[in-house]
């Protein structure tokens, strides 16, 4: 297809999906407009028209969204115009960024105060893409497999909900709970208490072949679970099974004496829904810039030098020890200071959320997007926590419904919002076999790829 | 108290004997295919469970109409065997051979294969037994005579129990004879040594890394069945456990080498059976038997610290 053809089709589906979106707003324009996105990424039009086509198809979504709050597709739609901006070449960068802005701070917004299921898909997915960057700086950078990552998240999560509950004056005289303001103290105490663990953990296995790695990381996740399900005795300190609830959260008093100020009022539990949005985002950003730098620095380069070739790494003079420690203590690092924002933003925080299964989803969404590749890593997050917290249970309410009427006759074992384990396993299997450099693949592991494959030949 | 306890350790040593035996089966599948492909094949948990679940239908199925338990236990063992085995190849060919032939050198590839495999092979089996049953905790039902029991000394031992050991170590024997005196163990060692010279000498490795997986998937099968007829009680997520202590048994026992499972199991299993008697009482009932799990974990960590190699493992060099 030539350019000009290219030009004409994508600017016509883009207005096309903008009217439908704007005047009959619904599943159905959601789907063309999805498809808009798609097309502008595929046809590679002229670079003002990608970017004009992405801000049409934004204002689209937004607009449908503020008419009819409950359709999901809509929202996914605002999320692949998000990754279309970060993946399409050649749009300027400051349209990217100008673009990504409005989209995060209006668009979302917006869709989330007419329904805070978003604003909460919006928080699970930045608590969920900071893990999966601080795992892939253990996993895609320095090639590590860390199967116990959920561990370091639950002992982050356990750090403010035991101190920030009542629950710690069952072994410490003072009085608790403390004030919601220490939450951000304890972001940076969960930092060091489980980058702390990491090393503790990280230094019998790290000195051993990568895979003892991915046993003992194993074992941790059941030890966490195992001591966070018996801690009740003979000292209170987890409150075993039943979790620990209410946690506080930081006081937002400020936040919504801002937002009154700029003529945004706020019910209570929407505004801390939004501020804890705003605070994924601006940790997110942290996240981003620290995984940019760290990937460029002398570790980073030492980690990809390990995760290529142990052995010439090591004899190019790369303290083997000493390097994969930091990576692996990194990470947990991430994992930690994003498990106290879990359990403030939850106010609960149970032995249930920190399972293999919850270590394994994140690193689902690492290999899904591509490990080492920071724009894959936000993808596959997002991908799979929408696929965990709303596409299988909306398949499930499906076949329920069918199974009500009576067309399918179905055993009530097989629901579909049980069986993530199928779905994250063949997506496991499927991306090793046909896609392991992932979605968006890391630069350098695409070239290998290429150089591998032309050497086969 | 001391008296009492004492009076308890032969019944306890006897049953961890059989947990024991149970990690050691397990673990013989772990270390085969270490041996051969130096991957952790974390499915082998899953090829363990599906042994277990094969044990519970047929003796749902057979046990009404068959009424010597011992008879259907044998065909239990063979079904077991045949389903799990095939169940191993059939994952090996399709999930890690594509590996291979691709030629990837980056280790996490097939070990993230491998943790997958065996999310599908769990949510399957509950899958299959959701519509089959509608319902995926299956428990076992016995027949005479192997619920019977006996007591010998202070220790209560029951004929299942004894047909577990025995069927163990003539694993272990007809495995090590396997490996060591037939053709087709000369090629399994042949394979793990060196894949590429294998090949020349006329081997084909994918033949034998199939036939590989079929002995150890087997061996796990038997032993899941035989665990479902210990332990009555299994789910589809039934295998995740064992199979993690299986691997540390194998680590334990010096990876890659099959006596050294065997002794591995054992001595995992009487740790971990020691603990979870002994620790509720000399702590007082503060930590309970919750806290054997995280032992037999610690054992694994202080291993790795001390002895990686295992007790009767020898260093190896990285392959260059």
């Amino acid at each position: 297809m030539s350019r000009q053809t290219a030009n004409v089709v994508v600017l016509g589906v883009a207005g096309l999906s903008l009217a439908l979106l704007w005047l009959t707003p619904g599943a159905l324009a959601g789907f063309l407009g999805l498809i808009g996105v798609a097309l502008t990424a595929y046809l590679r039009p002229a670079m003002a028209v990608r970017a004009g086509s992405l801000a049409l198809l934004a204002l689209g979504f937004t607009l449908a969204l503020s008419q009819v709050p409950r359709v999901s597709i809509l929202f996914y739609g605002l999320v692949a115009v998000l990754v279309a901006l970060i993946t399409i070449p050649g749009i300027p960068r400051w349209i990217k960024g100008l673009l990504g802005v409005a989209v995060l701070l209006i668009s979302v917004p917006i869709a989330g105060f007419n329904n805070t299921f978003f604003l909460e898909l919006g928080i699970q997915i930045g608590i969920y893409a900071a893990m999966a960057l601080g795992l892939n700086v253990v996993v895609g950078m320095a090639g590590l497999l860390d199967l116990g990552y959920a561990a370091f998240f639950a002992i982050g999560a356990y750090t403010w909900a035991i101190f920030g509950s009542p629950q710690a004056a069952n072994f410490l005289s003072g009085s608790f709970p403390l004030p919601g303001n220490y939450f951000y103290l304890f972001m940076a105490l969960a930092i060091i208490t489980t980058a702390i663990t990491g090393l503790l953990i990280g230094l019998p296995a790290l000195r051993l072949r990568g895979d003892y790695l991915a046993i003992v990381t194993l074992g941790l996740g059941e030890v966490v679970r195992v001591l966070a399900n018996n801690l009740d005795h003979p000292v209170n300190f987890t409150n075993g099974p039943q979790g620990i609830t209410p946690v506080s959260r930081p006081d937002i008093g400020w936040f919504h004496s801002l937002m009154s100020s700029v003529g945004v009022e706020l019910d209570a539990r929407t505004d801390y829904q939004f501020f804890f949005y705003l605070l994924v985002l601006v940790i997110i950003g942290v996240v981003v810039l620290v995984n940019i730098n760290l990937g460029n620095s002398r570790f980073g380069r030492a980690w990809i030098a390990i995760r290529e070739d142990e052995t010439a790494a090591k004899a190019m003079g790369i303290p083997m020890l000493g390097t994969k420690l930091l990576a692996f203590a990194t990470g947990a690092a991430f994992s930690g200071a994003m498990g106290v924002i879990f359990a403030a933003q939850r106010t609960f925080v149970s032995p249930e959320s920190f399972t293999l299964l919850a270590s394994i989803t994140i690193l689902g969404m690492v290999v899904l997007g591509g490990m080492g590749s920071i724009p894959g890593v936000i993808l596959g997050a997002a991908a799979l926590t929408a696929i965990n917290t709303d596409v299988l249970k909306s398949f499930s309410e499906y076949l329920n419904n069918l199974r009500q009427a009576g067309v399918l006759n179905l055993p009530n074992q097989v629901e579909p919002a049980k069986y993530e384990r199928l779905v994250f396993g063949v997506i496991l299997v499927l991306m090793m076999i046909f896609r392991p450099q992932g979605l968006i693949p890391e630069r350098r592991h695409q070239l290998e790829i290429e150089e591998a494959k032309e050497a086969q030949q | 108290m001391l008296e009492g306890l004492l009076a308890l350790l032969p019944q306890v040593i006897f049953d961890g004997l059989l947990l024991g035996f149970v990690y050691a089966m397990i673990a013989l599948g772990y270390t085969m295919v270490y041996g051969v492909l130096e991957l952790i094949n974390f499915a082998h948990s899953e090829i363990f469970m599906i042994g277990a679940v094969v044990g519970v239908e047929v003796f749902r199925y057979l046990a009404p109409v068959i009424p010597n338990g011992v008879v259907v236990l044998v065909l239990a063992l063979i079904l077991g065997a045949i389903i799990s085995g095939v169940m191993a190849m059939i994952v090996e060919r399709l999930a890690y051979r594509p590996l291979r032939a691709r030629g990837t050198t980056n280790r996490l590839v097939p070990l993230i294969t491998a943790i997958g495999v065996s999310f599908v092979l769990q949510d399957l089996v509950r899958l299959v037994e959701g519509i089959w049953h509608n319902e995926f905790k299956l428990q076992m039902r016995l027949i005479p005579p192997l619920d019977g029991n006996f007591t010998f000394l202070t220790v209560f031992i029951q004929y299942k129990a004894l047909i577990l050991i025995l069927v163990s170590l003539l694993m272990l024997v007809g495995l090590n004879y396997l490996v060591n005196r037939t053709k087709l163990g000369t090629a399994i060692r042949a394979v793990a040594q060196d894949m590429n010279t294998a090949r020349l000498m006329g081997i084909n490795p994918d033949v034998i890394i199939s036939r590989t997986f079929l002995i150890g998937g087997a061996l796990g099968g038997v032993a899941g069945v035989l665990f479902a007829v210990q332990y009555s009680t299994i789910d589809p997520y039934v295998g995740f456990l064992p199979g993690l202590k299986a691997f540390t048994a194998a680590v334990l026992g010096g990876i890659g080498n099959i006596t050294g499972a065997m002794v591995g199991g054992l001595v995992l299993g009487q740790m971990e059976t020691l603990a979870g008697t002994y620790l509720p009482t000399l702590t007082g009932g503060n930590f309970g038997t919750e806290y054997k799990d995280v032992i037999a974990f610690l054992i694994l960590i202080l291993l790795l610290l001390f002895r990686p190699q295992g007790l009767l493992g020898q260093v190896v060099k990285e392959k260059v």
